[in-house]
């Protein structure tokens, strides 16, 4: 029974958040490395665009709420979602013909096109402060949770309970087909193939006849839906603010790098890595301990590794210890 | 430097003398203040990026920094906090470092395998926890005494002239445990690492509290001896009946002057920095520096070491910056870990660099000192600007509310449209490298 207990307090203050938190992280993470895999730089404008993404998803989804139209139990942002990605690609897209296609006609070096990118951050992020503001908004609704932690417990009779939002599960539910439409993609279809092969080696690809204006601009609209579902699935499960989105820069770089850059398995299983060391350094296991020890042994502190603010400082450290002793990745990535 | 280069300099000049003439001469003092700190933290980025092509964006990290090497300086020590738990932290800090000390031992000597990873996980997990279990009474001792006012342990009670020097060592102290485990790797993975470095610097002195009093802020940092105190000038007949000679009242008046005491002393140390990088950058060193940038595969085979001497540059950048930070501090005269934000703390300082012409240091200093400008004075013209389109429109009209009320973001736009405006048809910038 106690050890049951401890499961029940990991999984809900652990082991729950971390894989929300994880899928939305990964979603991130797979567009970073889509970008750089294809073409070819660290996309620095990641955070920002998805707060674009976002904003635009939390405008329509206040149009739809006073007009009315709602999806309960589902919050009806899940509505507003394809407009946000229509938006969105726009926005990519636009800045892809703008900024980035110039610096591939001249073959710049990739730091050029970092550089490029800050300007694009700039931009972006001036652009939802300016429409949306730098504050907190709310736009979450629908029904809250799944079960709550008091019928958990009542139901299983356990000391301990477990929450389970709404949030949490759609989060899940809809990364697990994003990922799943995503690998199709790119395995089984003849664009997503094109674009490995792209990836892979661009001179020859380039030789087998695949127009790369075209592999480019499908990579910006997958980056699209993912990285809008990704801002939304995020602002759903905690809050949306432009700032906060501009720091999950830091994350989901680290995400991508940790599972090898420009290898899209290998994104996916750094965001969980990331999330759950995350969340696990950062939380006090003191009650955990308390139900597998004897009272004996019982910790008087609270057994927490590091305090909640240094969870950046978390995502910082794993990608050191990466670059350290495998540069390219858990899994084999590029290294150009 | 040719006319051409000269002429941006007067005109920007000119720009400053505007904003004294039409605003006020005491807002124009305090830009000029803050264009010399800019144009020294743009001297440090231009120091990693245009002598040696190192893509660093922890600058952020290093200011503050700086910023906390004036309160370590600066502050009166506290007496009860060091006498209640400053062994303690010491000694704390010391476990840490041998712990790590140890484990890269461990590493260096034992043979790959299985136990060497059992080995290493046992002295790190180990040191953490002994690292933990001296230094948390401590810090709590600390935290605890007269939280209100100190709850941290002050500083040296030096002059804080000399925090600035002790700013930059402190930033290079920084930046070399940094360049030693992040330098070396490919251009954009070290983007990424300083970003992540610049972070986890500002959470440990915002969370640090017996180191840095944490959110709580230091208040009343000591001003350097050679800048009065306004309240001291407003009372000294001798500087009123000289502002009344030259017609401000003596409010405005002390407040100009002070900044001006400030501005004097931000002109020398510009001046020191600018001769050292200018003699730095036609020294042998230099050229080696920009060899290595350019080709580095061909510098490591003229027989270069190439990592130590991005060690070397990424140091001396990160020092300029950390001197900066200081000064910053100094002139606000509190230290608000709070406000280090990466937009303004490193992306702009990029900006500045590669709008004024990255690999020149006139440029540097003169993208100091327009994009400074520009970044302040953008919000008042952005509201005039706005103010003046939406004219028309009823005074309750919620849209140009909001307008109004978002003008303010508009340089964080202004800026990016800057920077790539230049990128794409002046990649060299207003002061192209020679």
């Amino acid at each position: 029974m106690e050890i049951l207990n401890a499961l029940v307090l990991l999984a809900n203050f652990v082991l729950i958040p971390a894989i929300s938190y994880g899928s939305q992280l990964a979603l991130g993470a797979l567009g970073i490395t889509l970008i750089y895999g294809i073409l070819r730089f660290s996309h620095f404008a990641h955070g920002d665009v998805m707060a674009f993404g976002t904003m635009l998803v939390i405008l329509v989804t206040w149009a739809l709420q006073s007009a009315g139209v709602s999806i309960d139990p589902l919050p009806t942002a899940l509505l507003a979602l394809p407009i946000g990605i229509i938006g969105t690609a726009i926005l990519l897209l636009g800045t892809d013909r703008v900024v980035y296609r110039f610096y591939r006609k001249v073959r710049a070096a990739p730091i050029v096109v970092v550089m490029a990118s800050l300007g694009v951050m700039f931009v972006v992020n001036g652009l939802v402060r300016f429409v949306i503001g730098p504050n907190d908004q709310n736009f979450a609704d629908g029904a809250r949770f799944l079960f709550t932690v008091r019928e958990f417990r009542n139901y299983t009779g356990l000391d301990e309970g477990l929450g389970i939002r709404y949030s949490q599960m759609i989060t899940v539910a809809i990364t697990a087909l994003v990922v799943a439409a995503l690998f199709w993609f790119l395995n089984r279809t003849r664009t997503g193939k094109s674009m490995r092969a792209y990836s892979d080696n661009e001179d020859l690809a380039l030789l087998s006849g695949i127009n790369p204006e075209r592999v480019v601009t499908v990579t910006w609209l997958v980056v699209a839906v993912l990285v809008t579902v990704a801002g939304t699935l995020y602002g759903l499960d905690k809050s949306f603010k432009p700032f906060t989105y501009f720091q999950l820069l830091l994350p989901m770089f680290a995400a991508a790098i940790l599972g090898g850059l420009g290898n899209p398995l290998g994104a996916l299983a750094g965001a969980f890595v990331i999330a759950l060391s995350e969340v696990g350094v950062t939380y006090a296991f003191r009650k955990f301990f308390q139900y597998l020890l004897p009272e004996s042994l019982e910790p008087n502190s609270l057994m927490q590794l590091l305090s909640t603010d240094y969870k950046f400082a978390v995502s910082f450290v794993l990608l050191v210890l990466v670059l350290l002793f495998r540069p390219t990745g858990l899994f084999k990535g590029q290294s150009v | 430097m040719t006319i051409r280069h000269a002429s941006y300099f007067a005109i920007m000049a000119v720009l400053l003398v505007l904003v004294g003439w039409l605003q006020s001469w005491s807002v124009a003092m305090g830009l000029v203040n803050m264009c010399l700190i800019s144009a020294i933290m743009a001297l440090g980025v231009n120091i990693q990026w245009g002598y040696a092509g190192l893509f660093s964006v922890g600058t952020m990290g290093f200011v503050a920094l700086g910023g906390l090497g004036v309160v370590l300086t600066s502050m009166p020590p506290v007496r009860d906090a060091w006498s209640a738990g400053g062994v303690g932290v010491l000694a704390g800090l010391a476990v840490g470092v041998l712990a790590i000390i140890a484990a890269v031992q461990v590493y260096r000597r034992m043979q790959k395998g299985w136990l060497r990873a059992a080995v290493l996980l046992v002295v790190i997990v180990g040191g953490f926890f002994a690292f933990r279990a001296v230094m948390d009474p401590a810090v709590d001792a600390i935290e605890g005494t007269n939280t209100a006012v100190a709850g941290y342990l002050g500083g040296a009670g030096m002059p804080v002239i000399l925090s600035w020097l002790v700013g930059g060592l402190l930033a290079a102290g920084a930046a070399w445990v940094i360049g030693k485990v992040s330098l070396g790797l490919r251009s954009d993975y070290l983007a990424i690492a300083t970003l992540g470095i610049a972070e986890t610097i500002i959470a440990v002195i915002k969370n640090e509290d017996w180191l840095s009093r944490g959110v709580r802020n230091v208040n009343g940092l000591p001003r350097p001896l050679v800048v009065p105190y306004e309240v001291n000038l407003q009372s000294n007949p001798e500087f009123i009946a000289w502002a009344q000679y030259f017609g401000f009242d003596a409010v405005e008046a002390s407040s100009l002057f002070v900044k001006l005491c400030y501005a004097l002393l931000f002109v020398v140390v510009l001046a020191i920095i600018m001769w050292l990088s200018e003699r730095a950058w036609n020294s042998p060193w230099g050229r080696m520096m920009r060899a290595i940038r350019d080709n580095e595969t061909a510098a490591r085979a003229m027989g270069k070491n190439v990592t130590k001497r991005h060690l070397q540059v990424f140091i001396l950048g990160s020092a300029v910056c950390g001197i900066a930070g200081a000064m910053l501090t100094t002139l606000d005269g509190l230290f608000t870990p709070g406000t280090y934000q990466p937009l303004r703390f490193t992306f702009l300082i990029w900006v500045m660099v590669i709008v004024g012409g990255s690999g020149n240091n006139w440029g540097a200093v003169l993208g100091g000192f327009l994009i400074w400008f520009l970044w302040v004075e953008v919000e008042p013209i952005g509201l005039w600007l706005i103010q003046t389109l939406t004219d028309t429109m009823p005074d309750d009209s919620a849209i140009r509310a909001h307008l109004l009320e978002s003008a303010a973001h508009m340089r964080l736009m202004t800026m990016g449209i800057i920077l790539l405006l230049v990128l794409r048809f002046a990649p060299r910038g207003l002061i192209p490298e020679k």
